[in-house]
């Protein structure tokens, strides 16, 4: 890792919702950085600088809103920087962030992903019709329900697989009260009973459209040691990228998720994710990709990944909990849902996680996001204790 | 904390290379930064590029760029919303860190495809500004009337400013624009955008540019004659245009007091100045005298292929170095209405 | 350093009109500071908000620009204003700027303020404007709560008293305050297909299927966009592959208006691996009941009545009745 030892002395979001229409874009991240700032116990004269995620500008219809939001985010005088990488965006802004402290040229660095979905409308913003290009004519689910087909005909796994995703995931919200769907009646049937959209995703398979925000706060080991709280220290941080299309590309297990999972695991010393993780924090948009991920992040061998689903083991109570917050499959602010997924990875190894607290036994935690026609990853390990 | 250095550099700006998609834009120069890198391709330890979706009419413009690079096995790799300044910013992060020893970077866009003018008015304030449809020109102009205003710009200097730019333009093959021209020539020529000629403000055109990067180490050892960053830093002001002294460019010059432009004489500067005024501005929020030459290449006003002219500036500047034409030289990357935001960067040899 | 460049094409690429626009406008929520704003343009005053440090910002900003801090304290300003910077629009865009003049664009202070907003001055001519000169606005007569409320800043001879806000002629106007605005933007391009996609469109209007590899590789790419995205190598030399191909993998749409070319539900996207081609082609399978397709199933290509170099002309792909292809054959494209 960077000689600089990194770590997030604080986090917050605001309580995501279908559309937040008491706020401007500036309200809503204003919401997520001043939890963060408390957290940190700081206030923006401590910031050094400000790396901004979210997805693409056409959601909000503002080019590069970053500039317009200079002010809200305390960021005139300061280094802002924006970042863009599809789905994953949320990931690789936390990482780029990072990069500041370790490089050290920043002490203290705010993280902001945002989307306003509400401005506009997140089908008409997935899958606007260009010239000369084949149109995606079923929508962002059906590009991914297609490879999550494929990955039934590889692996063998019966069709309720999906359905016990989406009910665990739902069910964890219920433990976090910023998570945007609370459905405390869900059940299979239910799930297996709602909308067939895209065979075989049902509506309830999918994940929800959000506002919302969410804010971290990283410091440098030296300011880490005089935050109020507790730190969630950087054992590794990740990125990879394969194109969309090329000769042979394995589309359901990808190996750019293979190969940046590996090499976030090298960085921070983790032999067996299943064993040397307490929980992961994983972009699972609909509810096949755990088990596909499952498989892609090393839990298990290739083909098992349904099995470990199946057997509870990435439930709440399970061996190793996958999306104790409730995922994306609960909340998907886009642009932020990454920089979710890390900051409540965080959020376990520092004990803050509240209601959907998982017991933190070998003291780290895995932030996972992915984007694009998953093809672009981002991961990071963070831990209770300072990366050796 | 080590060294990073520009080991090579490589640019495309040509009106006639409008036939190009973006991908096609793209491949050109990675292929030459890649070559005269002597870094095989698969050594190259991060990629990130900069563009605007905005530029391309829709979402994800920089997922088809990726193509261009050959990105198989995958790569460690990022993108900026940003001209590609901040692209080579966010790659000498993760070499200083230590990540990697090299990067390769690129920035492209075809504002050919669109009213660029016109897309890069929608950066102001969403409520209160784009709804009036301002353009990124018409902000601009506003801030040179109030420079002109208050005496710190006048039309001559501005004159002068476009007329050096035009006439180095004669000598840049990537210039669109390239003529010999007086100052006194162009203020006999009629104001358009008032209080601007047309003159003033830069031509925007389809380009695309690259850099690769790297550790010092590995600098030394694939070129002769490395050009180091010995400063970098980048600065953001208020986005309120009415809000902002416009005679002054506050975040340029905190930039540039970060990057250390002060610490010693430049030589050369290359400035992402697209209206004549703000080569004026800049020169005096970065503080370069009369002792710099300004913009060898004619800069952002002989050619503005969006999204990369902050790159292509960085690339002219380490090539006046290592040519030697230049101790010490400065680049400048502007980003927002009205030189809302800054980057600056100090290039140096051995 | 060394610069690249390249001949000119042969062939000039294929361009098209594209409209970018979200259909109905962008619906911005507006909070307590510019919901202040926009309700007073409604009522026909100019709001701003007072910093801590005395300032008053107009429009109000919700936070300091120089400190962060929120702000909560809105203060009546103006109505007249002198201009601290303007410039000239002497042919403005129809749908775009809402003045059919020639018409000035402003940083106007209004008295009491110590910022400027950014507005239109209808001046006639650019000879009357100045930095320094005196506007006052001219107000709409129906006032909905929009930026264009404050239809104008026009000319204020020394002196003179702005004019009062006229009644407001809005039908049904409240007192509620104004909490959302709707901004359209309508962006149009004249998007260039790039010379690779050209030629593969071209092909199309032959009704031949024209993809691309490069030098040192035997992958073809169909559609290709100009480069081997494994090795980022320019793809130059053409192969046309075949008009059959295997399905790999689908999905079966239930959900209704996802897109202007979808069919009626239920309908088939697949992905299509072409005899011939390296990847998958993306899109409709027709011909067929929607349960009755498998993969591996053997699909023709299915083309459009129009001869166009357009990626409509590949309607999709419908059963050959041919057996399927065995999984081993496709199993490393799904």
């Amino acid at each position: 890792m960077g000689a600089v030892r990194t770590a997030v002395i604080g986090v917050g979001q605001t309580k995501h919702t279908a559309a937040r229409h008491d706020v401007t874009m500036a309200g809503l991240v204003r919401e997520a950085v001043l939890e963060a700032l408390e957290d940190a116990g700081l206030d923006f004269a401590d910031i050094d600088a400000v790396v901004v995620g979210k997805a693409p500008d056409t959601f909000e219809g503002v080019v590069m809103p970053e500039l317009a939001l200079a002010d809200a985010l305390g960021a005139v005088g300061k280094p802002l920087l924006r970042v863009h990488t599809a789905g994953s965006v949320g990931g690789s802004t936390a990482i780029v962030a990072a990069k500041h402290v370790m490089a050290g040229v920043a002490d203290r660095v705010l993280v902001v992903a945002f989307e306003k979905q509400s401005e506009s409308n997140a089908t008409w913003g997935l899958t606007i019709p260009m010239p000369f290009t084949p149109p995606l004519v079923a929508g962002a689910g059906g590009y991914f329900a297609p490879l999550i087909r494929a990955y039934i005909r590889r692996s063998g796994a019966p069709s309720h697989i999906g359905h016990l995703v989406a009910v665990k995931d739902r069910l964890n919200a219920l433990r976090n009260p910023k998570a945007h769907l609370h459905l405390p009646d869900i059940t299979l049937e239910q799930v297996a009973e709602s909308l067939l959209l895209w065979e075989p995703l049902r509506y309830l398979d999918t994940c929800p459209s959000s506002d919302g925000a969410m804010a971290l706060v990283l410091a440098s080991e030296r300011a880490a040691r005089s935050a109020p709280g507790p730190a969630a220290w950087v054992h590794g941080t990740a990125m990879r990228s394969e194109p969309t299309m090329f000769a042979r590309r394995d589309q359901v297990n990808p190996q750019a998720g293979r190969d940046c999972a590996a090499a976030v695991y090298r960085q921070a010393g983790i032999g067996d994710p299943r064993r040397d993780l307490d929980c992961a924090e994983v972009y699972v948009p609909f509810s096949w990709y755990e088990p596909m991920w499952l498989e892609n992040l090393g839990f298990c061998a290739p083909g098992e990944g349904w099995r470990l689903t199946e057997a509870g083991v990435t439930g709440f109570d399970g061996e190793i909990p996958w999306n104790p917050s409730g995922g994306v499959l609960s909340s998907n602010p886009i642009g932020a849902s990454g920089l979710i997924r890390f900051g409540e990875a965080a959020q376990q190894v520092r004990g803050r996680a509240g209601g959907y607290q998982v017991p933190i036994r070998r003291g780290r935690a895995l932030g996972h996001a992915y984007g694009g026609g998953s093809q672009f990853f981002a991961m990071w390990v963070v831990g209770a204790e300072p990366p050796a | 904390m080590r060294r990073v250095g520009i080991v090579s550099f490589a640019q495309l700006t040509s009106p006639r290379e409008r036939r190009r998609n973006e991908v096609e834009l793209v491949i050109p120069v990675v292929q030459e930064a890649v070559r005269a890198s002597g870094i095989p391709k698969a050594e190259i330890g991060f990629t990130c590029s900069g563009s605007c979706d905005y530029l391309a009419g829709g979402p994800f413009s920089f997922v088809a760029g990726l193509d261009a690079v050959g990105a198989w096995p995958p790569i460690p790799e990022s993108h900026v919303e940003a001209d590609a300044a901040w692209a080579l910013y966010e790659a000498w992060l993760v070499i200083r860190s230590g990540e990697a020893d090299s990067a390769l970077v690129y920035g492209f866009g075809k504002p050919s495809l669109g009213d660029v003018d016109e897309i890069l008015g929608l950066q102001a304030d969403p409520y209160t500004v784009a709804p009036l449809w301002p353009s990124a020109t018409d902000l601009a102009a506003m801030a040179a009337s109030a420079a002109i205003a208050a005496g710190v710009v006048d039309e001559r200097q501005m004159a002068e400013a476009a007329a050096a730019a035009r006439r180095a333009g004669l000598a840049n093959p990537h210039a669109v624009v390239g003529e010999d021209v007086t100052a006194e020539e162009l203020l006999a020529r009629p104001v358009t955008r008032p209080p601007l000629r047309d003159a003033d403000v830069a031509p925007v055109t389809d380009g695309s540019a690259a850099v690769v990067l790297a550790a010092e180490d590995l600098a030394r050892r694939v070129c002769d004659r490395p050009v180091w960053i010995t400063g970098i830093a980048h600065r953001i002001d208020t986005p309120s245009p009415g809000a902002r002294d416009l005679t002054d460019v506050a975040s340029a010059r905190s930039a540039a007091a970060a990057a250390g432009v002060g610490d010693a004489p430049v030589d050369v500067a290359e400035l992402s100045a697209r209206h004549s005024h703000e080569v004026v501005l800049l020169r005096r929020a970065l503080g370069v005298g009369s002792g710099t030459v300004v913009n060898p290449s004619g800069g952002a006003l002989v050619a503005d292929p969006v999204m990369s002219t902050g790159l292509i500036r960085i690339g002219e500047a380490a090539a006046a170095v290592r040519a030697g034409d230049a101790g010490r030289a400065v680049a400048h990357a502007a980003s927002g209405p009205a030189l809302q935001q800054n980057l600056v960067c100090v290039l140096e040899a051995d | 350093m060394t610069a690249t460049s390249e001949g000119p094409a042969p062939e000039a690429p294929l361009v098209e009109h594209h409209v970018l626009e979200y259909p109905g406008g962008y619906t911005r929520s507006l909070g307590p500071a510019l919901s202040a704003f926009f309700t007073g343009l409604r009522d026909g005053r100019l709001v701003g908000a007072r910093t801590a440090d005395g300032r008053v910002v107009v429009p109000p900003a919700e936070h300091d620009p120089r400190t962060a801090a929120p702000l909560g304290e809105w203060v009546e300003v103006g109505p007249a204003g002198t201009v601290t910077a303007w410039t000239w629009v002497a042919n403005p865009k129809p749908g775009k700027h809402h003045l059919s003049g020639p018409f000035g664009f402003a940083l106007v202070r209004p008295d009491g303020a110590d910022t400027a907003l950014v507005g239109v001055v209808d001046a006639g001519v650019p000879e009357v404007m100045s930095v320094g000169m005196r506007v006052a606005p001219r107000w709409a007569r129906v006032r909905t709560g929009t930026i264009h409320d404050l239809e104008a800043w026009v000319p204020l001879a020394d002196g003179a008293a702005p004019a009062p806000a006229p009644p407001n002629e809005a039908p049904e106007v409240g007192e509620e305050p104004v909490t959302r605005i709707v901004c359209p933007i309508r962006l149009e391009y004249e998007i260039n297909a790039g010379i690779a996609p050209s030629r593969y469109l071209r092909g199309l209007a032959q009704r031949r299927i024209i993809g691309q590899r490069a030098r040192d590789s035997d992958h073809v790419y169909v559609p290709p966009r100009g480069s081997d995205p494994m090795t980022g190598a320019p793809t130059e030399i053409e192969v046309e592959v075949g008009q059959t191909g295997t399905v790999t993998t689908f999905c079966i749409t239930n959900i209704a208006g996802l897109s202007e070319l979808a069919p009626p539900i239920p309908y088939v996207t697949a992905q299509v691996l072409l005899d011939g081609a390296a990847t998958p082609w993306f899109g409709l399978v027709t011909g067929c009941d929607p349960t009755e397709v498998r993969m591996g199933m053997r699909v023709r290509a299915v083309w459009s009545e129009q001869a166009a170099p357009d990626a409509r002309t590949l309607v999709g792909f419908e059963p050959t009745g041919e057996p399927d292809a065995p999984y081993e054959h496709w199993k490393d494209y799904a």
